[in-house]
């Protein structure tokens, strides 16, 4: 019973956040309030008893996705009223996306409410047997191992794009080269010079 | 009524009690933390260090919390002032809060959780806000760009600790910081815990530490003698305290989790009769205590790295060796069923 408080406590911290995302004035605020979002989206993963999923999205999301986004706001001189201006204009397509949101989300509790067998047939092992961490593993690199790896090969060529597009390698710098000075002996680094008296080195 | 507290009173009220238990224990630990590492570091430099508060100094820490406290906060004009008073806080109740999970005895971790090394894992990448937030709200481009800084050393780092922990976590086959430790004990003692046969890892397991928790050498987020103080340039008092004791609960989470991966957690070193005598937790604060001991030697002896060299090390040095450690690890398990 504990668990319902908790539930009630998360849901409507989260929608109020989410609220927030699209009402607060300075967008740094958007931006932590979209944190706090994602907080109490993990707080009910864990209520959910899908504990790996709730720290992944903390670990992912919150604790490197996010601080990305808040350097680019926070550089960035975003002025919120101007995104305003536009508002009733974008307000049709916004009602749109969020109307077919709401018939997909609909059609999937819907079913899992009317055909309640298609979860039995769901291929984890139940939270018994084996904890959910384990039982994902044992999904992802089995059953779906080909589009797992897919999806790993799509982010690497993000990032090899990303890193394409944004190396400019200088020619004229120079740059530390961490053998060369390590390898560094007495022989190739000092040299005594007995100087004579009033002529200086060469 | 009865049922209630049954259901709801006793539960919540033993959360609460282990919690106050675990804050109030850390936090007298964090404040002789705090004198040892300034002794450590004195005696390196032959100087003596605290030495007038109580008997050898010791209460010195307590004396400067008092002068912390009894300061007058300085907010600057123009700073965001929720999210400036916001951010001290957020940096050491997440400190804290990781601990929850820490197992210091068999059985005595407020919560032992199916994902402990996950869950610490996430608090601990969670720390850069304190500081990005700190910087931001300051309205002070000094503390916005060593916020910057330190951002991108923090988050470097997180990635070669996070392969590192892996390693740790392949080899004992569970992510519950009590299975970890239980996989270490093999009867042979302390040649059973994972430093040896994860030597490297453990290695880099403790230099990405003293980058993760802006310990020097890498103290660039910090920097006292160069830089001022980096982000905190705004901060005074309480709210600056705030920040210390965040970032020394953070070095000693750190150390208790290298105890954990590497160090066999409450574990006699021996396993047989004088040592196993001795309480796991006593084990346990030993350990703790030997590599916070390391993380001040270090600050006494290494000089400060530049800041490319610390992006050099992180990116080019220990990512390919912790990401190729993962593989030959989880190779050699496959081949040889090592430790499962």
């Amino acid at each position: 019973m504990l668990s319902a408080l908790f539930f009630y406590l998360f849901a409507t911290m989260c929608v109020g956040a989410g609220v927030m995302v699209i009402a607060a004035k300075n967008p740094v605020h958007a931006v932590l309030y979209l944190i706090f979002a994602f907080f109490n989206a993990a707080g009910l993963f864990v209520l959910l008893g899908a504990e790996f999923i709730a720290m992944i999205l903390v670990v992912v999301y919150v604790g490197a996705v996010m601080v990305l986004f808040l350097f680019v706001v926070m550089m960035l001189d975003v002025n919120f009223a101007e995104l305003r201006a536009g508002f009733l204009k974008y307000l049709p397509v916004g009602a749109i996306v969020g109307i077919l949101l709401l018939v997909e989300l609909v059609f999937v509790v819907g079913a899992w409410l009317t055909a309640p067998d298609l979860i039995r047939d769901a291929p984890t092992p139940p939270a018994s047997e084996m904890s959910n961490t384990q039982a994902l593993g044992e999904l992802l690199y089995t059953r779906y191992v080909y589009l797992f790896e897919a999806a790993g090969l799509i982010l690497l060529v993000a990032m090899i794009g990303a890193i394409v597009l944004t190396l400019h390698h200088k020619r004229d710098v120079r740059r530390q080269s961490v053998a060369a000075q390590v390898g560094r002996t007495r022989e190739t680094a000092i040299e005594v010079v007995q100087v004579e008296t009033g002529k200086g080195l060469k | 009524m009865v049922e209630f507290w049954t259901n709801y009173g006793w539960p919540t009220a033993l959360i609460v009690a282990h919690s106050v238990a675990l804050i109030v224990v850390l936090l007298i630990v964090v404040a002789f933390v705090l004198y040892a590492d300034r002794k450590v570091w004195a005696a390196v430099q032959m100087r003596r260090g605290p030495n007038v508060v109580g008997p050898f100094g010791l209460w010195q820490s307590f004396a400067d919390l008092l002068k912390f406290v009894f300061k007058e906060v300085i907010i600057p004009a123009g700073s965001n002032k929720g999210l400036f008073l916001m951010a001290p806080i957020i940096t050491a109740g997440l400190a804290i809060s990781a601990w929850a999970v820490m197992p210091v005895d068999k059985g005595w971790a407020v919560a032992d959780i199916n994902v402990g090394v996950l869950y610490i894992f996430a608090i601990s990448s969670l720390q850069v806000y304190g500081v990005i937030i700190a910087g931001w709200a300051s309205n002070s481009k000094y503390a916005f760009l060593a916020a910057l800084r330190s951002a991108a050393q923090m988050v470097s780092y997180e990635v070669s600790l996070g392969f590192v922990i892996i390693t740790a976590l392949l080899v004992a086959g569970s992510l519950n910081l009590t299975d970890i430790v239980m996989a270490q004990d093999r009867g042979w003692g302390l040649l059973g815990w994972y430093w040896l046969p994860l030597f490297p890892m453990f290695v880099i397991f403790f230099i990405s530490m003293l980058a993760e928790t802006n310990r020097p050498p890498f103290d660039l987020l910090e920097a006292e003698s160069e830089l001022v103080a980096g982000f905190m340039v705004e901060y005074s008092s309480t709210p600056y305290m705030l920040f210390m004791l965040g970032e020394y609960v953070a070095i000693i989470l750190l150390c208790g989790l290298g105890t954990v991966l590497f160090l066999g957690g409450w574990l006699p070193p021996f396993p047989v009769a004088p040592f196993t005598w001795i309480p796991g937790v006593l084990w346990f604060v030993l350990k703790v205590g030997f590599l916070f001991f390391l993380v001040s030697m270090v600050k006494a002896m290494v000089p400060r790295y530049r800041y490319d060299q610390l992006m050099r090390l992180g990116w080019k040095v220990f990512l390919p060796l912790s990401l190729a450690a993962v593989v030959v690890v989880a190779a050699v398990l496959r081949l040889w069923q090592y430790g499962i």
